[in-house]
Protein backbone atom coordinates (compact mmCIF):
# COMPACT_ATOMS: atom_id res chain seq x y z
CA UNK A 1 0.00 0.00 0.00
CA UNK A 2 1.30 3.43 -0.92
CA UNK A 3 1.98 6.11 1.72
CA UNK A 4 -0.63 8.28 0.00
CA UNK A 5 -3.29 5.60 0.67
CA UNK A 6 -2.24 5.37 4.32
CA UNK A 7 -2.69 9.12 4.70
CA UNK A 8 -6.17 8.85 3.15
CA UNK A 9 -7.25 5.85 5.26
CA UNK A 10 -6.06 7.39 8.52
CA UNK A 11 -7.35 10.91 7.69
CA UNK A 12 -3.74 11.82 8.33
CA UNK A 13 -1.57 14.85 7.79
CA UNK A 14 1.86 14.33 6.26
CA UNK A 15 4.44 16.03 8.47
CA UNK A 16 7.67 14.76 6.97
CA UNK A 17 8.65 12.85 3.84
CA UNK A 18 6.61 14.60 1.14
CA UNK A 19 8.89 13.12 -1.51
CA UNK A 20 8.06 9.58 -0.39
CA UNK A 21 4.33 9.47 -1.00
CA UNK A 22 4.74 6.73 -3.61
CA UNK A 23 6.69 4.41 -1.28
CA UNK A 24 5.00 1.16 -0.30
CA UNK A 25 4.24 -0.31 3.09
CA UNK A 26 3.67 -4.04 3.52
CA UNK A 27 3.54 -4.61 7.29
CA UNK A 28 2.45 -2.59 10.33
CA UNK A 29 3.14 -2.85 14.03
CA UNK A 30 1.30 -0.84 16.69
CA UNK A 31 3.00 -0.16 20.02
CA UNK A 32 3.88 2.55 22.51
CA UNK A 33 6.62 0.38 23.93
CA UNK A 34 9.94 0.94 22.20
CA UNK A 35 11.62 -2.24 23.49
CA UNK A 36 8.80 -4.12 21.76
CA UNK A 37 9.42 -2.19 18.53
CA UNK A 38 13.11 -3.15 18.72
CA UNK A 39 12.07 -6.82 18.47
CA UNK A 40 10.35 -6.38 15.12
CA UNK A 41 12.26 -7.20 11.97
CA UNK A 42 10.28 -6.64 8.79
CA UNK A 43 11.02 -4.66 5.67
CA UNK A 44 8.71 -1.83 4.60
CA UNK A 45 7.17 -1.68 8.05
CA UNK A 46 4.86 1.05 9.32
CA UNK A 47 4.95 1.89 13.02
CA UNK A 48 1.66 3.05 14.53
CA UNK A 49 2.19 4.66 17.92
CA UNK A 50 0.79 7.02 20.50
CA UNK A 51 4.27 7.77 21.79
CA UNK A 52 5.13 11.22 20.54
CA UNK A 53 8.66 12.01 21.59
CA UNK A 54 12.18 11.89 20.21
CA UNK A 55 12.66 8.26 21.30
CA UNK A 56 9.94 7.10 18.91
CA UNK A 57 11.97 8.57 16.03
CA UNK A 58 15.29 7.32 17.42
CA UNK A 59 13.89 3.80 17.87
CA UNK A 60 12.54 3.84 14.32
CA UNK A 61 15.89 5.04 12.98
CA UNK A 62 17.79 2.30 14.82
CA UNK A 63 15.26 -0.35 13.71
CA UNK A 64 15.30 0.74 10.06
CA UNK A 65 11.64 1.77 10.22
CA UNK A 66 10.96 4.60 7.79
CA UNK A 67 7.23 5.16 8.22
CA UNK A 68 5.37 6.25 11.38
CA UNK A 69 1.73 7.18 12.03
CA UNK A 70 1.06 9.00 15.30
CA UNK A 71 -2.40 8.41 16.74
CA UNK A 72 -4.95 10.71 18.41
CA UNK A 73 -3.80 14.01 16.94
CA UNK A 74 -0.62 14.12 18.95
CA UNK A 75 1.72 16.70 17.50
CA UNK A 76 5.20 15.99 16.21
CA UNK A 77 7.75 18.35 17.74
CA UNK A 78 10.42 20.25 15.80
CA UNK A 79 13.27 18.07 17.10
CA UNK A 80 11.35 14.93 16.09
CA UNK A 81 10.77 16.33 12.62
CA UNK A 82 14.42 17.29 12.26
CA UNK A 83 15.66 13.81 13.20
CA UNK A 84 13.06 12.22 10.91
CA UNK A 85 14.15 14.38 7.98
CA UNK A 86 17.80 13.51 8.60
CA UNK A 87 16.80 9.86 8.22
CA UNK A 88 14.36 10.28 5.30
CA UNK A 89 11.38 9.17 7.35
CA UNK A 90 7.70 9.62 6.68
CA UNK A 91 5.75 11.02 9.67
CA UNK A 92 1.96 11.16 9.62
CA UNK A 93 -0.34 12.61 12.30
CA UNK A 94 -3.77 10.98 12.46
CA UNK A 95 -6.80 12.02 14.49
CA UNK A 96 -7.84 8.35 14.84
CA UNK A 97 -7.08 6.08 17.79
CA UNK A 98 -4.41 3.40 17.63
CA UNK A 99 -7.21 0.84 17.39
CA UNK A 100 -8.97 2.55 14.52
CA UNK A 101 -5.79 3.18 12.53
CA UNK A 102 -4.82 -0.47 12.98
CA UNK A 103 -8.31 -1.62 11.99
CA UNK A 104 -8.53 0.55 8.89
CA UNK A 105 -5.10 -0.50 7.64
CA UNK A 106 -5.63 -4.18 8.41
CA UNK A 107 -8.95 -4.10 6.58
CA UNK A 108 -7.21 -2.51 3.59
CA UNK A 109 -4.60 -5.26 3.40
CA UNK A 110 -1.62 -4.17 5.50
CA UNK A 111 -0.19 -7.31 7.07
CA UNK A 112 0.45 -7.88 10.79
CA UNK A 113 3.92 -8.84 11.99
CA UNK A 114 2.73 -11.47 14.47
CA UNK B 1 38.72 0.33 15.23
CA UNK B 2 37.94 1.93 18.56
CA UNK B 3 35.02 4.27 19.29
CA UNK B 4 34.11 5.93 22.58
CA UNK B 5 31.15 7.97 23.76
CA UNK B 6 30.00 9.60 26.98
CA UNK B 7 26.44 9.19 28.26
CA UNK B 8 24.80 11.61 30.67
CA UNK B 9 22.27 10.18 33.09
CA UNK B 10 18.80 11.67 32.73
CA UNK B 11 19.54 13.15 29.29
CA UNK B 12 16.63 11.44 27.55
CA UNK B 13 16.63 13.68 24.50
CA UNK B 14 20.09 12.36 23.55
CA UNK B 15 19.51 8.72 24.48
CA UNK B 16 20.42 6.66 21.44
CA UNK B 17 22.82 9.23 20.05
CA UNK B 18 25.85 6.97 20.45
CA UNK B 19 23.97 3.95 19.06
CA UNK B 20 23.03 6.01 16.02
CA UNK B 21 26.68 7.03 15.52
CA UNK B 22 27.81 3.39 15.78
CA UNK B 23 25.14 2.34 13.29
CA UNK B 24 26.51 4.85 10.77
CA UNK B 25 30.08 3.57 11.26
CA UNK B 26 28.95 -0.05 10.75
CA UNK B 27 27.21 0.96 7.55
CA UNK B 28 30.38 2.66 6.29
CA UNK B 29 32.32 -0.51 7.11
CA UNK B 30 29.78 -2.56 5.12
CA UNK B 31 28.99 -4.73 8.14
CA UNK B 32 26.21 -7.23 7.44
CA UNK B 33 22.79 -5.63 8.11
CA UNK B 34 21.67 -8.45 10.44
CA UNK B 35 24.84 -8.11 12.54
CA UNK B 36 24.53 -4.33 12.58
CA UNK B 37 20.95 -4.61 13.76
CA UNK B 38 21.93 -6.86 16.68
CA UNK B 39 24.69 -4.43 17.67
CA UNK B 40 22.45 -1.40 17.44
CA UNK B 41 19.51 -2.93 19.37
CA UNK B 42 21.82 -4.17 22.17
CA UNK B 43 23.72 -0.92 22.40
CA UNK B 44 20.60 1.23 22.34
CA UNK B 45 18.95 -0.74 25.15
CA UNK B 46 22.16 -0.54 27.18
CA UNK B 47 22.52 3.18 26.46
CA UNK B 48 18.93 3.83 27.53
CA UNK B 49 19.62 1.89 30.75
CA UNK B 50 22.52 4.20 31.60
CA UNK B 51 20.46 7.31 30.81
CA UNK B 52 17.56 5.91 32.85
CA UNK B 53 19.40 4.72 35.92
CA UNK B 54 22.95 6.05 36.20
CA UNK B 55 24.55 9.45 36.73
CA UNK B 56 26.90 9.13 33.81
CA UNK B 57 28.63 6.46 31.81
CA UNK B 58 30.99 5.61 28.98
CA UNK B 59 30.67 3.41 25.93
CA UNK B 60 33.73 1.75 24.43
CA UNK B 61 33.27 -0.05 21.12
CA UNK B 62 35.95 -2.18 19.50
CA UNK B 63 35.54 -3.60 16.02
CA UNK B 64 37.94 -6.19 14.68
CA UNK B 65 37.85 -9.03 12.15
CA UNK B 66 36.04 -11.36 14.59
CA UNK B 67 33.24 -9.09 15.72
CA UNK B 68 32.17 -6.15 17.81
CA UNK B 69 32.78 -5.68 21.50
CA UNK B 70 30.88 -3.06 23.48
CA UNK B 71 31.61 -2.15 27.08
CA UNK B 72 29.42 0.28 29.00
CA UNK B 73 30.60 1.43 32.40
CA UNK B 74 28.60 3.76 34.56
CA UNK B 75 28.64 5.44 37.91
CA UNK B 76 25.25 5.07 39.47
CA UNK B 77 23.13 3.13 41.93
CA UNK B 78 24.16 -0.27 40.54
CA UNK B 79 21.92 -3.33 40.27
CA UNK B 80 21.15 -5.11 43.53
CA UNK B 81 20.13 -8.40 41.95
CA UNK B 82 21.39 -8.91 38.39
CA UNK B 83 19.54 -12.22 37.99
CA UNK B 84 16.24 -10.56 38.91
CA UNK B 85 16.99 -7.61 36.61
CA UNK B 86 17.46 -10.07 33.74
CA UNK B 87 13.95 -11.43 34.26
CA UNK B 88 11.61 -10.17 31.58
CA UNK B 89 9.02 -7.78 32.94
CA UNK B 90 11.04 -6.81 36.01
CA UNK B 91 11.79 -3.11 36.09
CA UNK B 92 12.74 -0.38 38.53
CA UNK B 93 12.32 2.35 35.89
CA UNK B 94 10.86 5.71 36.81
CA UNK B 95 7.67 7.18 35.41
CA UNK B 96 9.86 9.43 33.24
CA UNK B 97 11.56 6.41 31.66
CA UNK B 98 8.19 4.81 30.94
CA UNK B 99 7.02 8.03 29.31
CA UNK B 100 9.94 7.67 26.92
CA UNK B 101 8.60 4.30 25.79
CA UNK B 102 10.97 2.14 27.85
CA UNK B 103 10.98 0.69 31.37
CA UNK B 104 8.89 -2.41 30.73
CA UNK B 105 11.64 -4.78 31.85
CA UNK B 106 12.48 -5.90 28.32
CA UNK B 107 15.82 -4.15 27.86
CA UNK B 108 18.21 -6.71 29.32
CA UNK B 109 16.41 -9.61 27.69
CA UNK B 110 16.55 -7.77 24.36
CA UNK B 111 20.30 -7.41 24.92
CA UNK B 112 20.66 -11.09 25.81
CA UNK B 113 18.74 -12.13 22.69
CA UNK B 114 20.96 -10.08 20.41
CA UNK B 115 24.42 -10.76 21.82
CA UNK B 116 26.76 -13.75 21.65
CA UNK B 117 28.33 -12.82 24.98
CA UNK B 118 26.91 -10.75 27.83
CA UNK B 119 28.49 -10.09 31.21
CA UNK B 120 27.07 -7.72 33.82
CA UNK B 121 29.07 -6.72 36.89
CA UNK B 122 27.49 -4.36 39.32
CA UNK B 123 28.15 -2.91 42.73
CA UNK B 124 25.33 -1.24 44.60
CA UNK B 125 26.03 2.43 45.21
CA UNK B 126 28.96 2.48 42.77
CA UNK B 127 27.95 1.47 39.28
CA UNK B 128 27.61 -1.15 36.59
CA UNK B 129 29.77 -2.60 33.83
CA UNK B 130 28.08 -4.29 30.89
CA UNK B 131 30.21 -6.19 28.39
CA UNK B 132 28.63 -7.40 25.16
CA UNK B 133 30.10 -9.21 22.16
CA UNK B 134 28.58 -9.88 18.79
CA UNK B 135 30.49 -12.11 16.42
CA UNK B 136 30.55 -11.81 12.63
Amino acid sequence: MKIGDIIRLTAGALISGTDQIEKRVEYAFASDLMSDVLRVEKPNLLLITGLVNIQAIRTAELSDISYIVFARNKKVTDDMKELAEENNMVLIESPYSLFRISGELYKAGIRPVF
Amino acid sequence: MHLSYKITGGDFSNAGHASSAVKKVLKQLNVDVAVSRRVVVSLYEAEVNVVAHAWYGFIEVDIDDKGIQMVLTDEGPGIADVELAMKEGYSTASHQVREMGFGAGMGLSNIKKNTDFLKIDSEVGKGTRVEMKILF
